[in-house]
């Protein structure tokens, strides 16, 4: 059995990355030209990595599910990314972001990563801006930051509410470059369906190209794995359509351990859902809770009258609003944590204050008027009219709203018809990001050598919570400057191995069993679509092991997944034929791998009997509904070993030493 | 949020079962579809029912359903995109359509993108196009400067951003009666234009996509400027006569090399 080693460097923690990396072993240039790496996925973790890999010299593959590495779903994050470049001069440092990141994951990251991230932060904002990425500018023509939950510092860089697509284009064009000189062999459109493990070792990938339904073996020396999260699990998320868990989970069933898969974070700022036709939702950038407050009313017959369609919320006063988060965590107010935020906004709705049109009532309202009039009313103070009218005021202010976040309302107006500017935003949480994934040690690899896990699809760096702006910061740092030096001190080993034949058995049976599963899909010829399975999964995994769970329903959910795949199955119908396009072949064995993935979330969040970050259990809490960790029986990484069904699997623990930040009670107020 | 009403609607869809087959338009009815949905949550519904039937449901592009990832590419009633401005299909809402209404869906038309089934297409002459100079060719390994050593007057940023919000999703190929992708690389070629990186190498940068732009099948602008009404992002056609006047500067200063 493997052990579960995480390979922190000794030291210092500020000194933990620059020993290691003088230490590792390095591949001569030369030498580089003889390894291959495969790299799934190309978002900012996959892109990056395939990019700089390249560039060092290694010979890469990389393989998207999309029809172009240019729309992985990284491109939709709006925020930001964070550096602790201290630009602003208001206290931020590398500790001080680390710290907050530490603290805002709720005390279950591990230490030395998250240090790393912080360190490594700055050195992204000056590689993007080098590729020519235009982020947003001051009128000095220097970069401006602004601010986002869980921090009382300006460190987060964007580029309008577009930050995740100008990064990702960034990287696309950086990959672009290496494509062009043939540096990167590009794999559009093809779908790893295994991994193939040669005497221990990641060796390669079998995959399916997408478009004519060909399967393809590719050999390499190391197989990177940066294929996202797994938050469809829920059906509906803010994740692509296409987001799935299968490159995680297929490496996880040849070996690889999965950390703590009940992390999920659950982000509070997205557009209700308007009915049972809905594929997916749409998220409102955290950065709107900088100018926007939220609030329902503080009146139980008011919050009916708006449910009812009888009262507008401009008509109920500013004495008969709660704005909740100001009054309970004064501190922080509207910019607390997104788990905190999410969980506040459903306690609200929960005791019967929402003011959703569905039957729960579900939505808060995200309200800028005092942000148009304070703005407008700076705006007229400037421009020397000092008897401006009312309509005036609210032009001016208008006007600079737009400026800052004129997309996200022009996007949250054509999906509701309602226009923000005038009325307040309705919003709910939903399903964001997910801070479990793969186990990897300090080196980013997996329990399986030579199989590497990066971004969202591991595990190491949000723990329990990720806060905003920090999950485009993992990517970049992961691709970019992590596993591009931690790689090599595997890689040296293989200077002499030569290209790997994908004539081995291993290939032969990891080839079979895709062929067999594919077979099986066509062949089945049952009465339900692969959706109809998906949604019934996702309706368990909101109702139970979503935003609050209790053991009661930890365990009916896990019945209830069991039941749903038993069915699965047997009664999944897959139309069309597997030697062409099919999309419908593609979400089969996506759902499949879900199906399997959302048993063991349910018994992670069933095991963990603590409430922490985005995992709250309801046995566990104050009297005022805050979440009550147990430091003494769970300060550790749960780490999953694949033994056949979820049932049988086996929990390993990594304990998190906690050597620089004292754990305390997470406070916000 | 606006009241929710049913739609009943006949759909005249392209179906074509791949590259080298001919395809044709076939004729679906769809039933009680939410005003509150999106065009491609119409679509999953007609994709639901055909799978009921046993039938091979329309395959589309689709990704993050939230405008962005530039992934749907449709011709809805003649228009890239269908109806309404500055959006693509998964941010069309049902609400701009009524009861009883026709609707035709056809996939994107243009030589540099071929079919692949149905309403798929092949848009990777685009990552051709990129991989010709769409980049600024700095080392992704580290060590670059400060970011704020290079300022950049917040004008010529703002513009630079509008050029790179571009999400190569083709509404301007396939609008345009030439197929010409003058507005995708002009949108790429401007934003490096308009900013320090990478000026070293901008007149090898024009010259390359422009090149690859041509030997990929693409058409020659004529400048009636469908592709700027039907991008989804507002991309200008300024773009265009920024490109064209890179490219004549290249073109003269690289008459000895």
């Amino acid at each position: 059995m493997t052990t579960l080693n995480s390979k922190i460097p000794k030291g210092p923690i500020a000194d933990k990355w620059t020993n290691h990396k003088n230490n590792i072993k390095l591949v001569n240039p030369a030498n580089k030209r003889s390894i291959d790496v495969i790299v799934v996925g190309t978002g900012l973790a996959g892109g990056s990595a395939a990019a700089t890999l390249a560039e060092l010299g290694y010979n890469v593959k990389a393989f998207c599910y999309q029809d172009s590495p240019r729309r992985a779903h990284s491109i939709a994050a709006q925020g930001g990314i964070n550096a602790a470049k201290n630009y602003q001069g208001d206290g931020d440092s590398t500790y001080r972001l680390f710290y907050d990141t530490v603290k805002g994951g709720d005390y279950r990251s591990r230490e030395a990563n998250v240090h790393r991230l912080a360190e490594v932060s700055t050195n992204i904002i000056d590689q993007c801006v080098a590729q020519g990425v235009p982020f947003a500018r001051d009128y000095g023509g220097l970069l401006d930051n602004r601010s986002f939950g869980g921090v009382q510092v300006s460190r987060t860089f964007y580029a309008k509410g577009q930050t995740g697509q100008q990064l990702l284009l960034g990287c696309y064009s950086a990959m672009s470059r290496q494509i062009g000189k043939g540096k990167i062999k590009m794999y559009n459109r093809h779908e790893m369906m295994d991994v193939v493990v040669v005497d221990g070792k990641a060796r390669g990938i079998i995959a399916r190209n997408l478009v004519n339904g060909e399967i393809e073996r590719h050999s390499a020396h190391a197989v990177v794995i940066a294929s996202g999260g797994y938050g469809n699990v829920f059906f509906l998320s803010t994740n692509a359509m296409g987001s799935n868990v299968s490159a995680g989970w297929k490496v996880h069933k040849k070996g690889a351990y999965f950390a703590n898969p009940c992390y999920t974070q659950i982000h509070p700022t997205c557009i209700p859902q308007h009915g049972d036709q809905q594929s997916k939702l749409t998220l409102m950038s955290e950065s709107l809770r900088n100018d926007g407050r939220i609030w329902v009313p503080a009146k139980k017959e008011d919050a009916e009258a708006v449910r009812a369609g009888k009262l507008k919320p401009t008509d109920i006063k500013e004495e008969d609003r709660d704005y909740y988060l100001e009054r309970r965590y004064p501190s922080f107010g509207n910019l607390v944590p997104r788990d905190v935020a999410s969980r506040a906004a459903k306690e609200r709705c929960d005791e019967g204050f929402g003011v959703g049109t569905n039957e729960t009532g579900e939505a808060v309202y995200l309200d800028f008027s005092a942000a148009i009039t304070r703005y407008g009313q700076e705006q007229a103070n400037i421009q020397g009219l000092h008897d401006a009218s009312a309509q005036k005021i609210q032009e001016l202010g208008t006007d600079i709203i737009e400026k800052k976040y004129g997309n996200l309302f022009q996007m949250y107006e054509k999906i509701t018809a309602d226009n923000p500017y005038k009325t307040p935003m309705k919003i709910y949480p939903a399903v964001h990001y997910t801070m479990g994934g793969v186990w990897v040690d300090y080196d980013l690899m997996t329990t399986i050598p030579g199989c590497y896990a990066i971004g969202e699809a591991n595990f190491s760096d949000h723990g329990a919570n990720r806060l905003g702006a920090s999950a485009l910061m993992q990517g970049l740092a992961d691709g970019y400057f992590v596993l591009p030096y931690t790689i090599g001190d595997y890689l040296a080993d293989d200077i002499r191995t030569g290209p790997i034949s994908t004539d081995l058995p291993e290939f032969d049976k990891a080839e079979n069993s895709v062929k067999k599963s594919i077979d099986f899909f066509i062949n089945n010829n049952g009465t339900k679509s692969v959706d109809h399975f998906h949604k019934r999964l996702g309706k368990v995994m909101w109702n139970k092991v979503g935003m609050a769970r209790n053991e009661k329903g930890l365990k009916e959910a896990i019945a209830e997944i069991k039941e749903i795949r038993e069915e699965f199955w047997k009664e999944v119908r897959v139309p069309g034929t597997a030697d062409s396009m099919n999309p419908e072949l593609e979400k089969a064995g996506r759902v499949a791998d879900f199906l399997e993935l959302g048993e063991l979330f349910a018994r992670d969040a069933l095991e963990r009997e603590e409430s922490c970050g985005g995992h709250f259990r309801e046995e566990h809490r104050t009297e005022e509904g805050e979440a009550v960790r147990d430091d003494e029986n769970f300060t550790h990484v749960s780490a999953w070993e694949y033994k056949g069904e979820p049932s049988d699997a086996v929990l390993h623990k990594e304990a998190l030493n906690y050597e620089n930040i004292e754990l305390k009670t997470r406070s916000y107020k | 949020m606006s009241a929710q009403k049913g739609l009943n609607l006949t759909l005249k869809v392209w179906r074509q079962k791949n590259d080298k087959e001919n395809g044709q338009m076939e004729t679906y009815q769809v039933s009680d579809i939410s005003t509150d949905s999106s065009f491609l949550e119409m679509m999953d519904i007609l994709n639901e029912q055909l799978i009921a039937e046993g039938k091979d449901p329309v395959a589309f592009d689709h990704d993050c359903r939230e405008g962005i990832c530039g992934s749907c590419s449709m011709y809805i009633n003649g228009e890239a995109h269908g109806p309404g401005r500055e959006i693509t299909t998964c941010q069309l809402h049902m609400r701009e359509f009524e009861d009883g209404q026709t609707i035709y869906i056809e996939p994107w038309r243009a030589k540099a993108f071929p079919v692949i089934k149905d309403l798929v297409v092949d848009r990777s002459a685009f990552d051709r196009v990129m991989a010709a100079g769409g980049f600024v060719s700095v080392n992704t390994s580290g060590n670059t400067q400060d970011a704020n050593s290079i300022p950049i007057p917040k004008a010529d940023a703002d513009k630079a951003f509008d050029a790179a919000t571009c999400i190569g999703c083709g509404a301007c190929v396939a609008s345009c009666k030439n197929a010409s992708a003058m507005l995708f690389v002009s949108a790429k070629v401007s934003q490096f234009a308009l900013l320090p990186q990478g000026q070293v190498e901008a007149a090898e940068r024009v010259q390359n996509m422009v090149k690859v732009m041509d030997e990929e099948g693409f058409g020659n602008c004529s400048n009636t400027g469908a592709c700027e009404v039907e991008c989804p992002k507002g991309i200008s056609l300024e773009n265009i006569a920024r490109m064209n006047r890179e490219y004549l500067s290249a073109s003269v200063s690289s008459q000895d090399s």
